[in-house]
């Protein structure tokens, strides 16, 4: 019975790892693709798509893709607005939304559940419904910059920013961890006269760590894939974010081994944010908590 | 002192020249070719000449990719920030004159008498839009192919006959040498269906809508000139003479492999086409009862509505319009010139010239799509419906699906002003 069961447990890790396995090269195998494209000149690219040599460094291979992509759009522009954009917009969101969160879950005030049911309602309008309201709105409002007080936030970083600082569904994931921490650490923290903002800054944040990182992700993955939005605020080359500059690629006759490199370059910054965060993930699952 | 005298001059020059440019009151544009540079090099050259050419008027341009352009531009209207000029792709001109975007042109009429009708853009008889040059599309073949295969060569005064177009189908087909006997360039998707296929279909008597009132497409796009049209398309694909489906690089360098007996495809690619061969012939479209039908109407230059100088706006337009300026877009990217004038300037459109076919083919050819603000919905309901036909849908039900749709927006729209 022992040997059978020794069998089994085998088997089941074999099959546990072959369907990982399998999980793993379904996920991967579409950046190898892209990467090992952005090497190739076009006409090989498109002979090499149809067969294996499509995930292989084989054939003419250099980086003629990489400096035509150079020339062709300011790559440097584009990436460096996304990752300004998409970073500021990370940082102040999870601010925000943690703080409404917090606030919808230990603070009593009247009124909370109805105004966290309006906001859970936001969730179900898609952006393109509200996204000419937005256009017609932003166009008119007042900022103070450097130049005093201007009307209208069409080009500039601003714009693509603060319409997206604050959204129902980074604060109902807050809500619905904070939910999850235990009570009495709060109540213990008001006992001894914590302050709330004490009580935000230094109890409940810190135990936060995966939800800070899950909502970082999820507002990343939206800000650096943002297209319609800036397609529609922003004329100016200067303020163009990623997306908006893979069109430069798309000519009558597209230049795919430089749509490649391209795309290669721009999913950089999304690698390096998301190992960032898989790390600091675990290790604030590892540190943090309240066991018993 | 001379040094000195030399530095003082200088700095008198530059202030003097500084003064002009400060005088000159800035113009802003819009246009579609970022990530096009040998376009945008010839459109920052004729910017340059333009703003040194005179001390009124200075043009600023702002470059868009051509795929993120049209949105960029509605929601410039809708935010109130179009600039002064923007260019516009030919056929959705009335959408945007019937919007309230752009505003009628006051340019110099003796610089269009001659022009082609295709870069002139009309909408409710005013000219919102002039273009510097047409494209068209011919049947790209052989003279060997057409000896070898026993054809007859076709003319603009003699085109093929729908009869003789399927003889030579046929002949291609049977003779085994190629993989299709025809490229219809189906790797290539949006504005290409309607731009170079709604041709056949006017060319066989129907249309996309009815252009005696534009209120309708019913009679037109499932009538039986369109029932006919779409059974000799289907048959197209499922009889082997064209993929339905096909592999860009096949576009691009099919007709030079000898994949294919003949290649529908435009101006733009011909240079391309007699590199690869010394007996390159680019013929008419065929003639499928209703007289050889083409596309015609390229980008255009237009001022907005919200301009507050068109006077300056139309003092570029008219600058534009000059004939060297219509042969340096020719020369630097292969399209026809607006004018038989400014084609013969030029090596490849002047008479006797490798490609003045084409500026023929244009002239006597060319058939604007459908003149109506409802276009842009129109050719994606088109393009959809054509994609079914090809891919095996039935053919009566995907036109009469396709003629209700068309319908059921030109009422939503009450009748887009017709």
């Amino acid at each position: 019975m022992a040997l059978i069961s020794a069998d089994n447990r085998g088997l089941r890790l074999a099959t546990r790892y072959a369907v990982l396995g399998l999980i793993a090269v379904i996920f991967i195998f579409p950046l190898i693709f892209m990467v090992m494209s952005s090497l190739k000149p076009d006409q090989q690219l498109l002979e090499d798509s149809g067969n294996l040599r499509a995930f292989l460094p084989v054939g003419d291979i250099s980086l003629n893709n990489y400096t035509a992509a150079f020339q062709r759009a300011p790559v440097a522009t584009f990436v460096f607005n996304s990752v300004l954009v998409t970073g500021v917009t990370v940082l102040l969101s999870l601010l925000i939304c943690s703080a409404a969160g917090f606030a919808f879950v230990f603070v009593n005030w009247k009124g909370r559940g109805v105004l966290l049911s309006i906001l859970l309602a936001t969730l179900i309008l898609p952006f393109e419904t509200i996204a000419i309201p937005m256009l017609l709105m932003v166009a008119h409002l007042p900022w103070i910059g450097t130049e005093g007080i201007t009307w209208g936030w069409l080009n500039s970083y601003h714009v693509q920013i603060i319409p997206f600082v604050a959204d129902g569904l980074t604060v109902f994931l807050f809500v619905q961890y904070f939910k999850d921490l235990p009570g009495e650490l709060i109540e213990a923290a008001r006992v001894e006269g914590a302050s709330w903002g004490q009580i935000y800054r230094r109890i409940v944040m810190p135990l936060s760590g995966p939800i800070l990182a899950t909502a970082a992700i999820l507002k990343f993955l939206v800000m650096y894939n943002q297209y319609l939005w800036p397609l529609m605020v922003v004329q100016e080359e200067g303020y163009r974010p990623v997306m908006v500059g893979l069109q430069y690629f798309f000519q009558l006759n597209v230049a795919w081994g430089e749509v490649m490199a391209y795309l290669s370059l721009i999913t950089v910054p999304v690698l390096a944010f998301y190992l960032y965060l898989q790390k600091a993930f675990i290790a604030s699952i590892a540190s943090t908590g309240v066991k018993g | 002192m001379k040094p000195f005298n030399t530095f003082a001059g200088a700095l008198l020059a530059s202030a003097f020249f500084a003064g002009a440019a400060l005088a000159q009151t800035e113009l802003t544009m819009w246009y579609h070719g970022a990530g096009n540079d040998n376009e945008m090099k010839l459109v920052n050259e004729m910017l340059d000449e333009f703003n040194a050419s005179q001390s009124d008027w200075k043009v600023v341009i702002t470059a868009f990719p051509q795929g993120a352009y049209n949105d960029s531009v509605v929601a410039g209207a809708l935010a109130g920030t179009l600039p002064d000029i923007i260019d516009i792709d030919g056929p959705i001109l009335p959408n945007w004159a019937w919007a309230g975007y752009i505003q009628p042109l006051a340019i110099d009429e003796t610089l269009i008498k001659d022009y082609l009708p295709g870069p002139k853009g009309v909408w409710d008889g005013k000219l919102y839009g002039i273009g510097m040059w047409d494209a068209a599309v011919s049947l790209v073949t052989r003279q060997s192919y057409l000896d070898e295969l026993k054809l007859r060569t076709p003319t603009l005064d003699q085109p093929w006959t729908a009869e003789e177009f399927q003889g030579a189908l046929d002949a291609a087909k049977n003779s085994g040498k190629f993989e299709y006997a025809l490229d219809l360039g189906m790797a290539w998707t949006g504005e290409w269906y309607p731009y170079a296929f709604s041709p056949f279909l006017q060319s066989f008597g129907g249309d996309m809508v009815d252009r005696s009132t534009y209120k309708t497409a019913e009679g037109a796009l499932n009538g039986d000139a369109a029932l006919a049209f779409g059974n000799w398309w289907q048959g197209l694909f499922k009889n082997g003479y064209a993929q339905a489906t096909q592999d860009p690089a096949d576009r691009d360098g099919g007709f030079a492999a000898g994949k294919y007996a003949f290649s529908w495809n435009g101006n733009w690619a011909a240079l391309g086409a007699l590199a690869a061969f010394d007996d390159v012939l680019f013929l008419p479209a065929p003639d499928f009862g209703n007289g050889s039908k083409i596309g015609a109407a390229s980008w255009q230059l237009s001022i907005s509505a919200t301009s507050k100088h068109p006077d300056g706006a139309n003092a570029f337009i008219n600058f534009a319009l000059r004939p060297e300026n219509l042969a340096r877009f020719s020369k630097g990217l292969g399209l026809i010139p607006a004018t038989a004038a400014a084609a013969e300037m030029t090596d490849n459109y002047k008479a006797g010239g490798p490609l003045a076919v084409f500026y023929d083919l244009s002239s006597r050819q060319g058939l604007l799509r459908p003149v109506t603000p409802g276009y842009p919905v129109m050719a994606k309901v088109f393009e959809k419906a054509l994609a079914d036909i090809a891919n095996g849908a039935d053919v009566a039900a995907t036109l009469d699906a396709a003629t209700d749709e068309i319908n059921a927006d030109i009422e939503k729209n009450g009748g887009y002003g017709h």
